[in-house]
């Protein structure tokens, strides 16, 4: 009989790197579906919660960091606190996240990381989020106001929004904090501070 | 009775009928909040998708700057009480990650429900009351990070959880069963996604009517302004008109304590309260 050899050369790295940070031994999962049972966003996702951690054991790298999944995650917690096994699915989904994004790759939901960047942006200029700068940062970065205009969505917005100032739900002057110097060394930290 | 109080940016902003509620009722209370000096932003869901140093770093500067104080640390946001938890829970273990800021553990970070939801807090309300809260219909809604996950929050009932629903019988308020207290209402999709937030948060309200609730309770700043904002999108959807108050639990502890000031609150939101609390004679 003709001897056949195989040789098992596949990357791990992507896997070791979702399991160091889990701390958990995703090997543990038995396909349950119980966080994909209880997640209030899987109607939304392309790939169900149990499904994410089964192509991660199967190294199925671009297959996850590519989903709409990983954006629609609301990050509720459902899954993380029902896992029989103890997996932190939330936190899987914050490191595929993380990882979609130090790739610079365009991702499947593109305005959730254009949002939490201009989130973050505030907080390193400022150390406190100035809700009014952000949202005006997101319409016009995000392409959502170019877009509001085509669909005439912008008039609900600004209806809503007038409605907010004239409550005196919107602070106009960005807020003050001392801090903000030693909140810009945590974001130049952060940086070296990269998953791959 | 002094705490260190970590008020996080909404309240300056959209969430400001909860901050002066909370202003009230701590000075019935005899509460000092002294606020964090100097505190900042705990990074909310935007620090922990992007990068993991941020997401434990950020809420530890302000772990450091109350740990000085050495009294409880309380904050009335549902994602700012996550973060720092989460920020303890990473600080006091043993983290991978060296985030070279200080803290060893020796206070207790609490959220304002928890904090209020104290026996010794209850007992006193009881004394308060000047307005009980009859024939108020209310369901309690907790959300999602007030209680989960409860290896981070250290909360005892993550699927049932019963202080909102305590506090509204307290007060004098008629506290309804409803199936969906920590469903999740969609969080900071709202900008991004808001087609998910009409279904997650529009399930929410569909509920609250089934029931018959008059009213929902809240105890975080994002979970009121996605039920109080998308009313009118999510009843034009469905061709349902909503009309149902969301209040922060600190406005009806406040309500039912006779505060002069309550119209002033409740004048902020998108869906005004006070033709409700007329129809019941509460205001």
């Amino acid at each position: 009989m003709e001897n056949i050899s195989i040789t098992l050369n596949r990357d791990t790295r992507f896997r070791d790197i979702v399991v160091e940070t889990v701390g958990k031994d995703l090997f543990a999962c038995y396909q349950c579906y119980k966080c994909s049972a209880g997640c209030p966003v899987s109607f939304a996702m392309d790939l169900l919660p149990h499904q994410v951690v089964r192509s991660i054991l199967f190294l199925q790298k671009e297959k996850v960091l590519s989903s709409r999944t990983i954006w629609i995650c609301a990050s509720c917690e459902t899954c993380t606190t029902r896992c029989p096994n103890e997996i932190d699915i939330a936190k899987v989904m914050d490191v595929l996240r993380q990882i979609q994004i130090e790739s610079g790759k365009i991702a499947k939901e593109p305005k959730v990381p254009i949002f939490h960047k201009v989130f973050l942006d505030t907080i390193k200029k400022s150390g406190r989020v100035h809700e009014l700068s952000m949202l005006r940062n997101f319409s016009l970065r995000s392409g959502d106001l170019k877009e509001k205009i085509k669909t005439g969505e912008w008039k609900n917005d600004l209806r809503l929004g007038l409605k907010m100032f004239l409550r005196g739900k919107l602070k106009i002057l960005p807020p003050k904090c001392k801090g903000k110097e030693e909140v810009r060394r945590i974001f130049e930290q952060a940086e070296e501070h990269k998953k791959v | 009775m002094k705490v260190s109080f970590f008020p996080g940016c909404s309240l300056e902003g959209t969430a400001r009928e909860y901050g002066e509620s909370i202003e009230a009722v701590g000075e019935i209370l005899g509460i000092e909040l002294e606020e964090l000096p100097d505190w900042n932003c705990c990074g909310a869901s935007c620090a922990h998708c992007t990068n993991e140093f941020l997401s434990i770093a950020l809420p530890a500067r302000n772990l450091h700057l109350a740990e000085k104080f050495k009294q409880d640390l309380v904050t009335p946001c549902a994602a700012c009480f996550s973060r720092l938890k989460a920020a303890e829970k990473a600080l006091t273990s043993e983290s991978r990650i060296d985030v070279a800021i200080p803290f060893k553990g020796e206070i207790n970070i609490l959220h304002l429900l928890e904090y209020l939801s104290r026996k010794d807090f209850l007992e006193r309300m009881e004394k308060l009351i000047k307005r009980p809260l009859e024939n108020l219909k209310v369901v309690s809604y907790y959300g999602c990070l007030i209680v989960r996950p409860p290896k981070t929050t250290d909360a005892e009932h993550w699927e049932d959880p019963k202080s909102l629903d305590i506090l509204i019988s307290k007060l004098g308020g008629e506290s309804i069963f409803w199936p969906y207290k920590t469903e999740c209402c969609g969080g900071s999709l709202v900008l991004t996604n808001v087609d998910i937030i009409h279904r997650l948060t529009g399930r929410l309200l569909a509920m609250a009517r089934e029931v018959e609730a008059d009213c929902i309770v809240t105890a975080c700043p994002l979970c009121q302004s996605n039920l109080d904002t998308r009313q009118e999108e999510i009843g034009a959807k469905k061709g349902i008109k909503y009309d149902l108050p969301i209040f922060y639990f600190t406005e009806l502890m406040g309500l039912a304590f006779g505060h002069k000031r309550v119209s002033k609150w409740f004048r902020r939101h998108i869906v005004d309260p006070r033709p409700l609390l007329k129809s019941r004679n509460l205001l």
